[in-house]
């Protein structure tokens, strides 16, 4: 019996040889954008370099992407504690980094020291500094029964403190290959700067599939420094690639008509688009100009005359949704589901200027001195879908006698222009949201952050209901009861609806295309939307490394 | 000829590091220059904020700067490049041999196919003989360069034939220009009524003259085929020196501006001073014709 | 005249009669939005179709085209200009002053000038009106444009002063500013010429990358280069050849130019 079992051991050996031989390794292809700036995991701030972390990046919570839930990944068990000043992991026995270190809790020490050194200046760690003072770390459990925890104690409650982790890639402490040892499913092979980085699957990654076949059933993953779009569309029919992340409307419709099969709209993002007017105090503004702006009924009228539902049909070709607020409806649990968007209609538009003092003289508006309706809108060039919702916001406006006035910047100008010389009036942008957690708006919402963007920096508050905002955030970021901060964020959002400090456009639909030659794809609409359970995904022959990995393990 | 050689390189190397301190002083004075978009990066604080400011702040004294990066410039140092995070030589290392090839080609494909179809054209006179390169000339020369390049993606052709497609309109409406006015003269009039052969009234009456006002165009191809590369290759993508450009100019990435500045004036000077000197050794190797009088 | 030229004048002026006449072609203005009727095809109403925002492109057409045709010849115009006078002088005076606006216009050549560009869209109020803020960026172009030109007609110069009809002009005893003036830069005009009418396309083209950074025209006006943009979606041209109207009408415009003026730029007069 044991002979024979071995006989076909041989048997199925050799078959797969042949097999495996015959056919090349499986390789996932895609796109990003540009470089990625870093490869080490707690300096990461692009978004290509967030695409190398997720997949190479071994951390100890990670956010499901599809259900929203958190999940163990290298802890098996954590509970947060102190009123979210405290948590303490359960470490997940044997797992080896790519170079065969072993995981210890002094990994874990490591890594929260190294991202919480002040001079670091990491994104990924200021998350975390919730109040000055140090980031205690330390192991316990014990060795005599194998079993490793480590504590995280922070000097000040940090709100939704387990999910921050989902960003930490955990470093290893003794490797002598440093940042390149991992303990994600894919490990860094080889970057080719401008051309293409390819990762190569990780020998010890930890996690197996219900039948017990170690994971990530690929080999590699190619991802190619592609910037043109066309070029990426193109080489994506071709079956040079695989997957197409982030497609814009138009793109999207023309595959779609091409190859329905190929494209996935997985519904709104947490993303926004969003028009805000500058209210500074000391902007280089005629003083006309910044009382219009800082009025709650003019604001609200210019939101109210957007025809958001024009701006879903014409420039994101029906994959968007009016937006309602600063949550998106993909957000389950945090959106205000009480609040309606804007209606667009031009009477309640009127309605709310006439009671701001405007009035319609001939074919133009003024305000009660007799200074007409005149401001631009400065947004981000080569952004086609900005430039469109510009000009259809240009003609809305235009019905109540509003001359609007589109300038394109390039980016730096913008940035320049938001952030130092507040010389701008109103401007468009687009906001990428990766966090569920209202926590991660903190710094927009909080009238002394430098990202509250309308008038950022305040010593204290311009308004009684932005001084209001402070307090419900400040007491939903304190508190680690679920449904208590979402009481108090309930609120922020019903505030930003009255008072309109942003006006939320439209949530684009998070579109992508993926090759009918990639299996078990679960889109999601967080990011990364289709790759997000990569250590599952498999293409073209990946059963056959899938089996001849087995194979490989069993021996 | 030392001593002339001697006086080029003193007035490349002037040139070359006036480029540079205006190309700097230009990025300095531009809009956007020392911000950073992770300033709008929520996720920061307000410290880290602060010392990203700090950081591109080093920069705003461009007289100090430029001191600083011409005293790493002569041990090779480059400058650190922090849009792409790393040091700038080891940047140029990789990508500029990639963008040499492509302007070698570039050039000297555009440079031929003009000259020959300007040649061709002159001599063959027939009414319409310039229909066909006129239609080429013009249809490369309304095209965008990066539209050019697309389309000859398209169809599987190599990007730097696009810079060759952009460059050749140039140097074929102007050598035609210059060919018909020099064969209109009277020196080659009285050539050819002397019955001389017209491929030899064209190569040492009609192209030698004109060759000065040729070679100037050689310097004028090189800065056009540099200026076109950036938008072919960002279009390509082409991992090449034009892609670094147009990501420098984006990021305001200073040292990496003002190295791809010096680099850019190096190579148009050098490309223009060889071909000054050519020609003085041409000139003095070789007797002009005279105009008004057909040698035989 | 040949047929030719007659051919290219009649298409040129047509062209120009169009764009300036554009109010009694087409009804609807360039920016007015018919939401209902998103990237149509060709129709009695809508002769090349409309855009995605559902604006007649054919009115988009013909003022685009008033645009780029009146801008674009005067920043050539200017360009060709200072390029005449720089060029002209270093080739005229020869020696040192040769020697020194040669440096010159090759520093020029190799400075990023996209960031004055950039500068100066930041100095001008954002609520300067597109036409305007056109006009700027197409004066900005002239004034920047003038360095390549140069370099050649600096050398055409050297090869006219070394030549016996103005040798024997200043032999005679004709003063230096009329040689300049009467001699030279009348026998400069085919290399004027041929600069001028090559700077043309070359300008709108780079108002069409302009765009990309924010400094070309802003919307709603039209451009010949805003347009040429809409070829990066290639795709959607293969579907849509009409959106090749502004191409087929740039690469036309510039036929027709050289055609018509072949002739003009050959007539060396010695």
């Amino acid at each position: 019996m044991l002979m024979r079992c071995r006989l076909t051991r041989f048997t199925m050996a050799l078959m797969l040889c042949g097999l495996a031989a015959a056919s090349s390794a499986s390789e996932l292809r895609f796109c990003l954008r540009i470089d990625p700036k870093t490869f080490n995991p707690l300096l990461v701030e692009d978004e290509a370099s967030q695409t190398v972390r997720y997949l190479t990046g071994g951390v100890l919570i990670r956010l499901n992407r599809y259900t929203q839930e958190l999940e163990g990944e290298l802890a098996t068990k954590w509970k947060v504690s102190e009123n979210g000043r405290r948590i303490d992991f359960d470490l997940r026995p044997g797992v080896r980094f790519s170079d065969g270190t072993p995981f210890t809790c002094d990994d874990v020490v490591y890594t929260m020291r190294e991202l919480m050194d002040p001079n670091l200046h990491s994104p990924t760690g200021d998350v975390f500094r919730s109040a000055p003072g140090p980031v205690e770390s330390r192991c316990t459990g014990s060795s005599a029964t194998g079993s490793a925890g480590v504590t995280v104690r922070f000097p000040g409650p940090v709100a939704a403190l387990a999910a921050q982790f989902d960003q930490v890639a955990i470093l290893s402490a003794h490797s002598a290959a440093k940042e390149s040892a991992v303990l994600g499913p894919f490990a860094l092979g080889e970057y080719k700067p401008g051309a293409y980085v390819l990762l190569r699957r990780n020998p010890n990654y930890w996690k197996r599939d219900a039948n017990g076949h170690p994971l990530p059933y690929l080999d590699a993953i190619r991802l190619e420094i592609q910037q043109n779009r066309e070029l990426e569309l193109l080489r994506f029919r071709r079956g040079e690639l695989d997957i197409v992340n982030k497609l814009d409307p138009e793109m999207y419709d023309r595959l779609s008509s091409e190859m329905p099969h190929a494209v996935v709209d997985a519904g709104p993002s947490l993303d926004w688009e969003i028009v805000f007017f500058n209210q500074v105090a000391n902007a280089p503004l005629p003083e006309y100009k910044r009382r219009w702006f800082r009025s709650d009924d003019f604001r609200r009228a210019i939101s109210e005359g957007i025809r958001r539902d024009d701006l879903v049909r014409i420039v994101y070709r029906g994959h968007a949704r009016a937006a309602v607020g600063p949550v998106s409806t993909a957000n389950r649990f945090w959106l205000n589901s009480a609040l309606q968007p804007p209606s667009g209609s031009q009477t309640a538009a009127l309605a709310l200027l006439e009671h701001a003092g405007f009035r319609r003289s001939g074919s133009t508006l003024v305000d009660r001195d007799g200074n007409r309706v005149e401001f631009s809108m400065i947004t981000n060039a080569g952004n086609k879908l900005h430039e469109r919702t510009l000009a259809l916001i240009q003609q809305d406006l235009a019905r109540f006698g509003i001359q609007l006035n589109v300038v394109t910047l390039d980016f730096p100008s913008l940035v320049e222009r938001i952030s130092r010389t507040f010389n701008y009036e109103a401007v468009l942008m687009a906001i990428t949201n990766v966090d569920l957690d209202p926590s991660a708006q903190m710094n927009i919402w909080v009238s002394s952050a430098a990202n509250h963007q309308w008038n950022p920096n305040q010593k204290t508050p311009a308004t009684p209901w932005e001084a209001e905002i402070d307090k419900l955030m400040a007491e939903q970021g304190g508190s680690q009861d679920r449904d208590k901060r979402k009481i108090y964020f309930d609120r922020v959002q019903q505030i930003a609806a009255d008072k309109v400090p942003m006006l939320f456009l439209v949530n684009p639909n998070a579109l992508s295309a993926v090759s009918p030659n990639v299996k078990n794809v679960t889109p999601a609409v967080l990011a990364p939307q289709i790759y997000w359970n990569v250590e599952h995904l498999q293409v073209g022959n990946a059963l056959v490394s899938q089996a001849r990995n087995a194979l490989v393990n069993q021996r | 000829m030392l001593s002339l050689l001697l006086r080029q390189a003193r007035r490349i190397l002037l040139t070359v590091l006036l480029g540079g301190l205006l190309g700097a002083t230009l990025v300095r004075l531009g809009p956007g220059f020392g911000v950073d978009e992770r300033e709008l990066d929520n996720r920061l604080s307000a410290d880290s904020q602060q010392a990203i400011r700090m950081e591109r702040a080093k920069e705003n004294n461009i007289a100090l700067f430029y001191v600083r990066y011409l005293g790493g410039f002569l041990h090779g140092d480059f400058g650190f490049s922090r849009s792409l995070n790393r040091p700038v030589a080891e940047l140029l290392k990789e990508r500029l041999p990639l963008t040499l090839e492509s302007l070698g080609y570039g050039v000297f494909g555009g440079a031929s196919m003009g000259l020959v179809l300007a040649l061709l054209t002159v001599w063959w006179r027939a009414p319409g003989s310039d229909l066909v390169p006129a239609l080429l000339s013009g249809l490369c020369l309304a095209a965008p360069a990066a539209i050019i390049a697309l389309v000859l993606l398209w169809i599987g052709v190599a990007s730097r034939w696009a810079i060759a497609l952009v460059v050749f309109p140039h140097v074929y409406r102007y050598a035609k220009n210059q060919l018909i006015a020099t064969s209109q003269s009277p020196h080659v009039v009285a050539a050819e009524a002397k019955g001389l052969s017209s491929w030899r009234v064209l190569w040492a009456h009609v192209f030698t003259p004109a060759a000065p006002q040729l070679a100037a165009l050689a310097g004028i191809s090189v800065s056009l085929a540099f200026g076109a590369s950036i938008p072919i290759e960002v279009i390509c993508d082409t991992p090449g020196v034009g892609q670094l450009a147009w990501r420098a100019a984006m990021d305001r990435d200073l040292p990496m501006l003002v190295t791809i500045t010096v680099l850019v004036a190096l190579m148009t000077l050098v490309v223009n001073s060889l071909a000054d000197l050519a020609l003085a050794a041409w000139k003095n190797n070789t007797v002009p014709p005279a105009a008004g009088s057909a040698p035989a | 005249m040949s047929f030719k030229q007659k051919f290219a004048l009649a298409i040129l002026g047509v062209a120009v009669v169009a764009s300036l006449g554009a109010g009694y072609l087409v009804q609807s203005s360039y920016s007015e939005q018919f939401r209902d009727a998103i990237s149509a095809p060709p129709s009695a109403r809508f002769w090349l179709g409309t855009d995605e925002l559902g604006r007649d492109r054919f009115a988009r057409l013909l003022y685009g085209t008033r645009v780029s045709m009146l801008l674009a010849p005067a920043a050539a115009l200017l360009a060709t200009l200072i390029a005449g006078l720089i060029g002209g002088a270093a080739g005229y005076l020869g020696g040192r002053w040769e020697r020194m606006i040669t440096a010159g216009v090759d520093l020029f050549l190799s400075l990023p000038w996209l960031f004055l560009l950039l500068a100066v869209r930041a100095l001008l109020p954002l609520n300067t009106s597109p036409v305007m803020s056109v006009m700027i960026t197409f004066l900005l172009l002239g004034c920047l444009g003038w360095a390549g030109p140069a370099r050649i007609i600096r050398a055409g110069t050297r090869t006219l002063v070394n030549s016996d009809f103005l040798v024997q002009a200043s032999a005679s005893g004709v003063s230096r500013w009329r040689l300049f003036w009467r001699h030279l830069l009348p026998n400069l005009r085919p290399v004027l010429l041929a600069q001028f009418w090559i700077s043309i396309p070359l300008f709108i083209l780079s108002e069409a990358n302009l765009g990309l950074l924010g400094l070309g025209v802003s919307e709603p006006l039209p451009s010949w280069g805003a347009m040429l943009r809409d070829l990066e979606n290639y795709s959607a041209v293969l579907q849509n050849p009409w959106m090749l109207a502004p191409a087929v009408l740039l690469v036309a415009v510039v036929g027709c130019l050289q055609l018509l003026l072949g002739t003009e730029e050959r007539g060396v007069s010695c």
